[in-house]
């Protein structure tokens, strides 16, 4: 039991790192990493919406099978998500004021984030168990803080470096998150490896 | 005569001066994920263009019974409503490109693209005019979704479509399939559309931050000098 959940943990945040090798959450990817504490705000985030909508649609989901409405999937999940995020929000602004001055910003831009739409999508594409799907969730939001902190760490050095103008801004951004993506390449089978 | 000119101009902005990938970098995720061969390139390109089309024509239909409190819930739920179509489509009669697709077909959901023209065009104009603009925005994105997908397919799998291009003796890279050659790809196209771009005077493409960003009016990040002013700079 512990060894599969912490496979799929070790797949969430390493070999299948969603923003590295699934492409999911590209924006927030590319648009917060140009400081560190502003990634890590964004993924605290981020991994809370994940494990909170997950443990929510996975109920829900169960109903849906049961009533034969597995095609209404894509269209419960977002409206769920959406309003869990309004409804954090609020509770944060209303209660944990500090709280939400530090992470309550990013929330509005979670809704539309595809890797939390992606995240549930995969779990139930899986046929995870509840707790199974919890804690993928968890690995999915955790490989998404380390890939967001390693490259906020790149593009904070890429700063000051003399580039080619036209691969200024975006291109050059792309172009490292490549290089990150490579080294990340050398995890694959390592999950396998360890708990074959 | 004079609306037919402007018709040709709604529809042919989409695809090279606002063409949405490559210059107002729009619906990255899907661009990187699905450009790996042309097949679903093409399979991914022409689901969100209809999407697009659909919900384009619906929402600008609906613009003044929408209350504008509650209009990015609504445009939501409009979209969803149509990629579930699609998908219910797609697995009935294209089973192969559903499976190519997997979950990125009903991610067009959160696809910034349709939410974003929904915001920036349909919620605006009349349904006509929100249509051509849908169809050409479509097309834009289908057609460097095939750029992509084209490069890609001929350097990791030595193939077009399907077909072998490069003779046994060179070995394709793999690498270009794979995760790294999607962001390279992406990254070297952009800077090949900003060259372009510079030669012609018009800015270049950058992540526009906030402003590109559907849910600017409702995210609290848009007047916070922290994160967002920083990001747009």
């Amino acid at each position: 039991m512990i060894k599969v959940f912490l496979a799929i943990l070790l797949t969430g945040i390493l070999t299948d790192n969603y923003i590295l090798s699934k492409f999911l959450g590209i924006c927030p990817f590319l648009g917060v990493s140009k400081k560190v504490n502003t990634a890590v705000g964004m993924s605290a985030a981020v991994i809370f919406v994940m494990v909170l909508a997950t443990a929510v649609t996975y109920p829900i989901n169960t109903l849906l099978v049961k009533n034969d409405m597995e095609y209404l999937q894509t269209i419960v999940f977002i409206l769920v998500i959406a309003a869990l995020v309004q409804l954090v929000e609020i509770i944060l602004k209303k209660y944990m004021v500090a709280l939400y001055n530090s992470l309550g910003i990013y929330l509005p831009l979670i809704t539309t984030n595809c890797a939390v739409l992606g995240v549930v999508l995969l779990n139930v594409e899986n046929g995870y168990t509840f707790g199974e799907s919890i804690v993928s969730s968890l690995g999915a939001g955790v490989g998404f803080m380390v890939a967001m902190i390693m490259f906020a760490g790149v593009r904070e050095r890429l700063e000051g470096a003399d580039i080619p103008k036209s691969l200024q801004g975006l291109p050059i951004t792309l172009v490292s998150a490549s290089l990150v993506s490579m080294s990340f390449l050398g995890f694959t089978g390592l999950v396998d490896g360890i708990f074959g | 005569m004079a609306e037919k000119k402007s018709l040709a101009k709604e529809f042919s902005k989409g695809l090279i001066k606002e063409n949405p990938v490559l210059r107002l970098v729009l619906g990255t995720c899907p661009t990187l994920a699905v450009s790996t061969s042309v097949e679903s390139a093409i399979g991914m390109g022409l689901a969100a263009t209809v999407v697009l089309v659909c919900s384009n024509i619906v929402i600008s239909a609906m613009r003044k019974v929408i209350p504008s409190k509650v209009r990015i819930p609504a445009y939501i739920v409009i979209i969803a409503g149509f990629v579930t179509l699609v998908q219910m489509l797609v697995k009935a009669f294209l089973p192969q490109i559903d499976e190519m697709l997997g979950v990125y077909l009903p991610l067009i959901v959160v696809n910034c693209i349709i939410l974003g023209r929904a915001e920036a065009f349909a919620s605006k104009n009349t349904v006509l005019y929100s249509a051509v603009d849908g169809v050409g925005m479509g097309v834009g994105f289908t057609a460097a979704l095939l750029l992509m997908g084209g490069i890609r397919e001929l350097l990791g799998a030595g193939s077009i479509a399907g077909f072998t291009v490069f003779p046994e003796a060179i070995p394709p890279m793999t690498i270009f399939v794979l995760a790294p050659g999607g962001f390279f790809v992406f990254g070297i196209l952009i800077a090949l559309a900003n060259k372009v771009a510079e030669r012609n005077g018009k800015p270049k493409a950058e992540l526009k931050g906030c402003s590109a960003c559907p849910m600017a009016s409702t995210c609290s990040l848009v007047g916070s000098k922290e994160a967002c002013k920083e990001e747009t700079k």
